[in-house]
C-alpha cells in the first residue's frame, strides 16, 4: 500500500458529518495545512450542492417518489436511497421513510444493531435499514465525494481517524469501526470527540497552548452536540520535562443535545398558541421548530432583546393569508432552555431518574434529565478520585466534595451561544468558589461546528510524531459477571461476582496478563456473559473480583457472547479457556478465549442479539 | 486567398458566434451541414454579416433560481397573492418568512458586493475611462471627464456564484411540485 498522502478526521455526528484533512507533506511541527471537504451531496431533486457538513440523515423513497435521473450524484452514482441535505429536508414532511439519529441507536444496547429496526415504527412496506448499515451509507458517501474530489488520493488509502463520543461502550466502538472497514476505511483510527475538539483546539492556538495551560491544570471538556452531551477531563502533567496531556475521565452517555432544546422552545410556543385557540399541525411545529432555533440564537446573544416575532408560514400557497404569526419572548427562552436545560444548581446535585417503563426498549434511551449542569455536577463528584494516582495533580482538597477542574473547553453548536457558555461558567465556578477553589477559566479559539473534524484530522497528523498527543487509554474498566459458587438456594438468583478482564486506562496497541481465573465453555454452544464496566474504579488489575458494587461505581453494559467452533474439537466437550483482553491499534476493545492447551483463540462478540 | 490561421481566442469566439447563428439561421444551419459533409464552401456570400451582438440567456439558471428562492423563501407565493386585502401587519408578518429565506438563498449561493466602498452620499470623482457598466450616470451628464457626483447608490456585484448541478434531463420548469398528502 503506497504511502499516507493525508491525514483525513471524520466527524460521523449524530446529526452532522463532517470531513477534514491534513496535506502531511505541507505540515510541520505544530501547524498542519487544515482543510475542511465540501461535501458533494443533493440538495433538491436532480441538483447538487457542495456544503461543509453532511447532514447524517438517510430517507428511503418510494419507488415513484423520485423522476428518474433526480438522484445522480456527482461521481455517476444513482443510489435508491437520499444521504445528506435532501434526505433532511423530504424527511421532515414524511418522517416514515427517514432515518435519523442512526449513531444513538448504535449505542443502543437493548436492540439488535445489524438488524433492519430503523425507520422505527414505519410501516412494514418502507425499506428498513439497520444503524449499522445508515452509518456505513454516510461513510460511503464520505468516501465518493473524498474520491471524486482526490481521485489520484483515495481515501482508503490515507491515514484515517473516526470520532466516537467517549460515553460509547465497546460494542458501539467496535461497530463503528466495524462500518468504518465495510466502507475500505483500512487505516483506521478512532478517536473521543472530546479529545478531538482539544486537538482541534492546540492546533488552532499555533504553538501558544503551551502558554495558555500549565502544569497541574485540569481541563473539562464540554461537548453538547445536536443530540448528545459528552463530559471530558483531560489533565496537563509534566514528563521528562514535556508539557503532556492525559485524559483522565469521560462522563456516561447521555442522549441530550441541541436538537431538544430548539424542540422544547416549539412545544412551548405551540402551546402558547393552542392557549389562543390555533392548533399547530406536525407540518407546522416543525416549521416552528426551524424558526425557533433561528430566534433562539438572536435571543440568547442580543439579551437586551426582549422578543423575537416567529412565523409559521402556510402549508399551501396562501402566505400572507394563512401565516401564524407569534413571538419568542425573551422570558421564554430564560425559562425553557436556561432553566430547563442549564438550572442553576449545587455541587452535590444529581440527574432526577424516573423508573422506566416497560415500552421504553422501542425508542432510543433519550436523557431522564435535561439539565446538563446536574449531570455535570454528578460526573464530577464521581469522578472526584480521578486524579489521586497523578503525579503533579493529586488528589482535590479534603474539603472538596467534586473534583475541580481549572480550565473548560466548549465545543458544539449550542454554545455559539455567549450565554449558556456564561451561564455553565458560572455556575461551576459558583461550586468552585464554595469550595475554596480558584475560579476555572475558559479555553477558547475553537470553531464549534468543525472542531472535532478538525481535531481528528490533525490527530492522524499528530500520531506521525507532528505534535503533542493525548494520552489516556481506554475510559473503564471492564467485567464479566460469573456466578459464584456457593450452595444452590430454591428461589434465589446465585449471586453474582464481577471479574476484571480489562484493566483502566489501556493503551492501543497493549494487551493484558492472563488472568488466573478459567472458564469452562461447551465447544459448539454460544456461552453469554453479564458485561460490566466502571470509569471510577482504576485500581482493579486483570483478575480482581468484587463481590459487591455500587449502581454508582459499576454500571451493566450489554451482553457479550462466546462461541467455540465445533471444527477442532467434538462438540460438547468442555474446554477450560482464560479471557485475553486487548486494544487495538485502531483504539477498539477485543477480548478473546485463549484455551489452557492449544494456540488457538476466539473472539468475545460484543453485540449480541437482545 | 490565404489568411493567418485565427488565434485560440479567435477561434473560441468564432466558435461561439457559430453556435447561436447555427441555432437561429437555418440556412447558416446548412452551409455548416454541408461543409462537414465535404461539400465544397460558396464563396459567393458577400462579406460575412457582423456576429450576432446579442444572446439569448440560459433559462435554466433563472427558473433554478426562482425554485430555490420559492423553496426557502416562498417567494412566488409572496409575489402571486393579492396583498390588497390585508393589513400591513399580516404582510410583514408573510414578509419576514420571504426575507429570511431569500437571505438565505443569497447567501448561499452568491457572493455579493458594493461596486463602490464609499458611503452613499459622499463625493467623488470619476476620471476619464472609468467603468461604465459598473457605473450608470445620472443627472447633469454634460462635457467631459472627470466627472464630480455624489454617490447616490453603493451598486452590487456578484463576485461568485455557487447555484447547484443540476441532473442532465431535470426539469427546471417546475418551480415548485404541487404537494399532495397522503
Amino acid at each position: 500500500m503506497s504511502e499516507a498522502r493525508y491525514a483525513i478526521g471524520v466527524d460521523l455526528g449524530t446529526t452532522n458529518c463532517a470531513l477534514s484533512y491534513v496535506d502531511l507533506a505541507a505540515s510541520e511541527g505544530e501547524s498542519g495545512q487544515q482543510h475542511t471537504l465540501p461535501v458533494a451531496q443533493l440538495t433538491g431533486p436532480g441538483a447538487v450542492e457542495e456544503c461543509s457538513l453532511l447532514p447524517s440523515f438517510l430517507y428511503l423513497p418510494h419507488p415513484d417518489e423520485m423522476a428518474p435521473g433526480d438522484l445522480v450524484l456527482p461521481w455517476g452514482a444513482q443510489p435508491d436511497f437520499i444521504v445528506g441535505e435532501l434526505a433532511r429536508d423530504r424527511g421532515a414532511q414524511t418522517p416514515i421513510r427517514l432515518i435519523s439519529s442512526a449513531k444513538s441507536w448504535l449505542c443502543h444496547a437493548g436492540v439488535d444493531r445489524r438488524a433492519a429496526i430503523l425507520p422505527a415504527e414505519a410501516p412494514e412496506d418502507v425499506p428498513h435499514s439497520s444503524p449499522l448499515d445508515a452509518s456505513i451509507r454516510y461513510l460511503e458517501h464520505l468516501r465518493d465525494a473524498w474520491n471524486h474530489d482526490h481521485p489520484d488520493a483515495p481515501l482508503g488509502e490515507q491515514e484515517l481517524t473516526l470520532t466516537i463520543p467517549a460515553s460509547f461502550d465497546p460494542a458501539a466502538r467496535e461497530l463503528t469501526a466495524e462500518a468504518a472497514r465495510a466502507t475500505g476505511y483500512d487505516r483506521l483510527t478512532v478517536l473521543e470527540e472530546p479529545q478531538a475538539a482539544l486537538y482541534s483546539w492546540i492546533q488552532s492556538s499555533e504553538g501558544a497552548w503551551r502558554e495558555q495551560v500549565q502544569v497541574g491544570d485540569l481541563i473539562l471538556v464540554v461537548d453538547v452536540g445536536g443530540g448528545t452531551t459528552d463530559l471530558s477531563l483531560i489533565a496537563v502533567v509534566e514528563q521528562d520535562g514535556n508539557l503532556e496531556l492525559h485524559r483522565i475521565a469521560v462522563g456516561e452517555h447521555i442522549l441530550l443535545g441541541g436538537d431538544n432544546m430548539d424542540l422544547a422552545l416549539a412545544h412551548v410556543i405551540a402551546g402558547k398558541l393552542a392557549a389562543q385557540g390555533t392548533q399547530l399541525d406536525t407540518w407546522q411545529i416543525r416549521a416552528l421548530t426551524h424558526g425557533c432555533r433561528a430566534a433562539k440564537e438572536l435571543l440568547l446573544v442580543a439579551s437586551d432583546q426582549d422578543a423575537v416575532p416567529l412565523v409559521v408560514p402556510s402549508r399551501g400557497s396562501r402566505l400572507i393569508g394563512g401565516s401564524i404569526r407569534t413571538e419568542l419572548t425573551q422570558e421564554e427562552v430564560t425559562a425553557t432552555l436556561v432553566e430547563g436545560f442549564f438550572p442553576q444548581v449545587e455541587a452535590g446535585a444529581r440527574p432526577v431518574s424516573r423508573p422506566r417503563t416497560g415500552l421504553t426498549q422501542l425508542g432510543l434511551p433519550y436523557a431522564q434529565d435535561a439539565a446538563i449542569t446536574r449531570h455535570l455536577a454528578a460526573f464530577l463528584t464521581r469522578q472526584i478520585g480521578a486524579t489521586a494516582d497523578l503525579a503533579g495533580i493529586g488528589a482535590p482538597a479534603a474539603n472538596a466534595s467534586f473534583l475541580h477542574p481549572t480550565a473548560i473547553l466548549f465545543n458544539g453548536g449550542v454554545f455559539k451561544s455567549a450565554m449558556l457558555v456564561e451561564r455553565i461558567m458560572d455556575i461551576l465556578n459558583g461550586w468552585l468558589t464554595a469550595e475554596g477553589a480558584p475560579a476555572a477559566r475558559r479555553l477558547e479559539g475553537a470553531d464549534l461546528d468543525l472542531a472535532v473534524a478538525r481535531g481528528a484530522a490533525y490527530y492522524g497528523y499528530v500520531r506521525r510524531g507532528g505534535g503533542v498527543r493525548i494520552r489516556g487509554g481506554t475510559a473503564q474498566a471492564y467485567y464479566v459477571g460469573v456466578e459464584s459458587a456457593l450452595p444452590a438456594v430454591p428461589g434465589i438468583a446465585p449471586p453474582v461476582q464481577a471479574l476484571c478482564v480489562a484493566p483502566f486506562g489501556m493503551e492501543e496497541g497493549s494487551a493484558t496478563d492472563l488472568p488466573p481465573q478459567e472458564f469452562g465453555l461447551v465447544v459448539g454452544e454460544p456461552v453469554r456473559f453479564r458485561f460490566f464496566g466502571s470509569s471510577v474504579r482504576r485500581q482493579d488489575q486483570v483478575g480482581t473480583r468484587l463481590d459487591q458494587w455500587t449502581a454508582e461505581e459499576i454500571q451493566e453494559l450489554g451482553e457479550i457472547e462466546l462461541t467455540l467452533p465445533a471444527d477442532t474439537r467434538t462438540p460438547g466437550e468442555i474446554v477450560p479457556v482464560k479471557l485475553h483482553a486487548a486494544v487495538s491499534e485502531a483504539g477498539t476493545l477485543r477480548l478473546e478465549a485463549i484455551p489452557r492447551e492449544g494456540d488457538e483463540r476466539w473472539q468475545v462478540e460484543f453485540d449480541v442479539r437482545s | 486567398m490565404t489568411q493567418p490561421r485565427p488565434s485560440l481566442a479567435a477561434r473560441i469566439s468564432l466558435a461561439i458566434s457559430v453556435f447561436w447563428r447555427i441555432i437561429i439561421k437555418p440556412e447558416f444551419a446548412l452551409g455548416v451541414f454541408r461543409l462537414r459533409q465535404g461539400a465544397e464552401v460558396e464563396r459567393a456570400e458577400p462579406a460575412a454579416k457582423p456576429a450576432a451582438l446579442l444572446q439569448e440567456t440560459g433559462p435554466a439558471a433563472a427558473l433554478q433560481l426562482l425554485g430555490l428562492l420559492q423553496r426557502d423563501g416562498r417567494f412566488i407565493d409572496f409575489i402571486e397573492e393579492d396583498v390588497a386585502g390585508f393589513s400591513d401587519t399580516e404582510i410583514g408578518a408573510a414578509a419576514r418568512v420571504v426575507h429570511e429565506g431569500c437571505r438565505k438563498v443569497m447567501r448561499e449561493h452568491f457572493t455579493l458586493e458594493s461596486v463602490r466602498g464609499e458611503a452613499e452620499g459622499a463625493r467623488l470623482t470619476l476620471e476619464p475611462g472609468f467603468d461604465a457598466a459598473s457605473l450608470r450616470l445620472t443627472g447633469n451628464v454634460v462635457g467631459d471627464p472627470p466627472f464630480n457626483g455624489t454617490l447616490t447608490h453603493k451598486g452590487w456585484t456578484a463576485t461568485e456564484i455557487r447555484l447547484p448541478k443540476l441532473a442532465v434531463g431535470h426539469d427546471v420548469n417546475i418551480l415548485a411540485p404541487a404537494e399532495v398528502e397522503l
